[in-house]
């Protein structure tokens, strides 16, 4: 269970606080979506939930354990994270870069276990990326890397998975693949999956629930079919150009020139 | 990663290590007076029923020669993997980014400060010759290896390497110009310094070359698990549990440790920590860390005895230089690199 506890994410003066006090429970095997326009703070939020950077005030609980008080090395081995930078790993091949996700688990040598080696090639399979195990990181496409990134993380073994904005360099299958793929891992394994998205509609049909974040400080969860009737995800998105459709449920232009 | 791999990597280690043997046995009896490889031995182990001259130029010359190339070598490979990991930086070394340049600095420094300052002061750095020189080199070293792991926080691996290589440029001419000073004083100070040499080095002066070198290793060994993690980047080796920072600083003072000594007592070697961990990657085809130390070192002694070998081959009229023979072959693996790498090509 991820619960944060009148959490408050932000920066130092002058920038100050981005999003303050919040409190919410969620379930294992949730597969959240974070939604929300660029600068509403998706970013500082996810970064602040992984333990990449620290709250202001508050605190993010993982099954009662503190997220920041933990450590590096044991929350390394609960939350596994997955940016949209792109790493090039120069001279790692796609099975050294998976391995790495067990590393929070190994001895000071990173020598592999057994064990650690079936789990490396169950989250090759999971992720869809056995096929291309043996090639260089360095040689994959976009959507191939993005699959291992996904691949190391199911690796990790945590308990809660935050991956922000990886569908941005997808095409429309790639991005339907990748939410499906990590939607049936946290239900397959209670993994809680946390991932921000500018895919509204795909996140709206795919996800358990919604961390809308309005861009004026606030944040509202629910479920898609909640936040639609509220009319919030309009609130949050809404443009002179563009507007949510609250009875089509997707976005259309206001006017076409 | 699968047995494959190590088995690549095992094999690759056998061949490097039978090749130093070749070269070292090469090493020991060919020069400006050959000797056969039984003379060689004899001097060896039984120095009393051989002629001294023999003995001489084995014991005294050649070996502690050959094994200043294998420590030095090992060492510059070694701190090249640290390096190259650390700046994410396929040209990154302790010669290219000016590391070396430093401690021939404080050594220079130091030699001529004391030079000034006083006869009684030439007598106390003569009295501790080896550590000095080496600390010397070591705040050259450490003082640099830090300026340029900020810099590397702003600028592109091409600049960085222009940088470096300026300092490198800086450096030697203001050692010439202080040991100019310095000789005027009275310094005693070691020859050929723009030039890297490993036939300076005594008996007595090699526990202060091998002690800090080792040091580096086994540290270099320790940071090797959270290094391969930084391969993806700062965040993610976060991500992993790895303290970065931590993992910076100790990874910095493994490198001090590794090239400091060697530029105190070798002068600028150049090359081997560029090249060597390329051929240590090609070799185990892997970018991960630990498998590649061993055969980085390895691979570092070979190229060091190899280069150093020529060098001392009985050429009819003059002497080689030692980084003339190493810039035959790290020079056009260093353009090949500028072409061919993504990092180099700006293309990260």
């Amino acid at each position: 269970m991820l619960t944060l506890e009148s959490l408050t994410v932000g920066y130092d003066l002058p920038r100050g606080a981005v999003l303050a006090d919040l409190n919410i429970a969620e379930q294992a095997g949730a597969f959240i979506c974070v939604l929300g326009r660029n600068g509403a703070g998706k970013s500082t939020l996810m970064r602040t939930i992984a333990g990449l950077q620290s709250p202001l005030a508050g605190r993010v609980l993982l099954d009662h354990d503190d997220a920041v008080r933990l450590g590096a090395a044991a929350r390394a081995r609960r939350i596994a994270v997955v940016l949209t930078e792109r790493e090039a790993a120069a001279g790692m091949t796609v099975e050294d870069v998976v391995a790495l996700g067990r590393q929070p688990f190994t001895g000071w040598d990173g020598r592999l276990a057994r064990q650690d080696r079936i789990i490396i090639a169950e989250a090759l399979a999971a992720a869809g990326a056995e096929g291309f195990a043996a090639r260089p990181f360095a040689s994959l496409s976009d959507g191939e890397r993005q699959r291992v990134m996904i691949a190391r993380a199911i690796a990790q073994t945590p308990k809660l998975m935050v991956l922000d904005e990886i569908t941005a360099f997808l095409d429309l299958p790639g991005r339907v693949e990748t939410m499906t793929l990590l939607r049936h891992h946290a239900r397959r394994t209670g993994t809680i999956v946390l991932l921000s998205s500018h895919d509204l509609d795909l996140s709206l049909q795919l996800a358990d629930r919604i961390w809308l974040l309005d861009g004026k400080g606030g944040l509202l969860i629910g479920t898609a079919e909640q936040l639609v009737g509220q009319g919030a995800i309009g609130a949050a998105f809404d443009s002179a150009d563009v507007r949510f459709s609250t009875e089509r449920g997707r976005f259309e232009l206001v006017r076409v020139t | 990663m699968t047995p494959h791999l190590s088995l690549r990597a095992s094999g690759g280690a056998l061949l490097l290590a039978l090749l130093l043997v070749a070269i070292a046995i090469f090493e020991m009896s060919y020069g400006q007076v050959r000797l056969t490889a039984s003379e060689v031995w004899a001097a060896l182990v039984r120095p009393a029923g051989t002629d001294p001259v023999l003995v001489q130029i084995v014991r005294q010359i050649r070996l502690p020669r050959l094994l200043t190339g294998i420590v030095a070598g090992s060492a510059l490979g070694i701190a090249g993997v640290l390096m190259q990991t650390l700046f994410r930086n396929p040209m990154a070394d302790a010669w290219s980014l000016g590391l070396t340049a430093g401690g021939q600095l404080g050594v220079a420094l130091i030699a001529t400060g004391s030079a000034l300052a006083g006869p009684g002061a030439v007598a106390f750095l003569a009295a501790f010759d080896g550590l000095d020189l080496t600390a010397g080199a070591a705040i050259g070293v450490m003082l640099m290896a830090t300026a340029m792991a900020s810099l590397a926080r702003r600028v592109s691996a091409v600049t960085l390497l222009v940088v470096g290589l300026m300092i490198g440029f800086t450096a030697q001419g203001v050692v010439s110009v202080t040991i100019h000073f310095a000789n005027r004083a009275g310094a005693k100070l070691f020859s050929g310094w723009n030039d890297g040499n490993f036939a300076s080095v005594t008996w007595p002066d090699l526990p202060f070359l091998a002690a800090p070198v080792l040091a580096g290793i086994i540290l270099a060994i320790a940071c090797a698990k959270p290094l391969t993690s930084l391969l993806l980047g700062e965040v993610y080796a976060t991500s992993l549990g790895t303290d970065v920072t931590r993992l910076r600083r100790l990874t910095l003072a493994a490198t001090v440790l590794l090239v400091a000594p060697v530029t105190a007592y070798c002068g600028p070697v150049t090359f081997v920590g560029l090249i060597v961990p390329h051929l240590a990657r090609w070799i185990t085809g892997t970018a991960r860390i630990l498998p590649l130390l061993p055969l980085a070192a390895l691979g570092g002694a070979v190229i060091a005895t190899a280069a150093d070998t020529v060098m001392h081959l009985p050429w009819e009229q003059h002497f080689l230089h030692l980084n003339a023979v190493l810039a035959l072959v790290g020079a056009p693996v260093v353009i090949g690199l500028l072409i061919f790498s993504p990092t180099m090509r700006g293309q990260r």
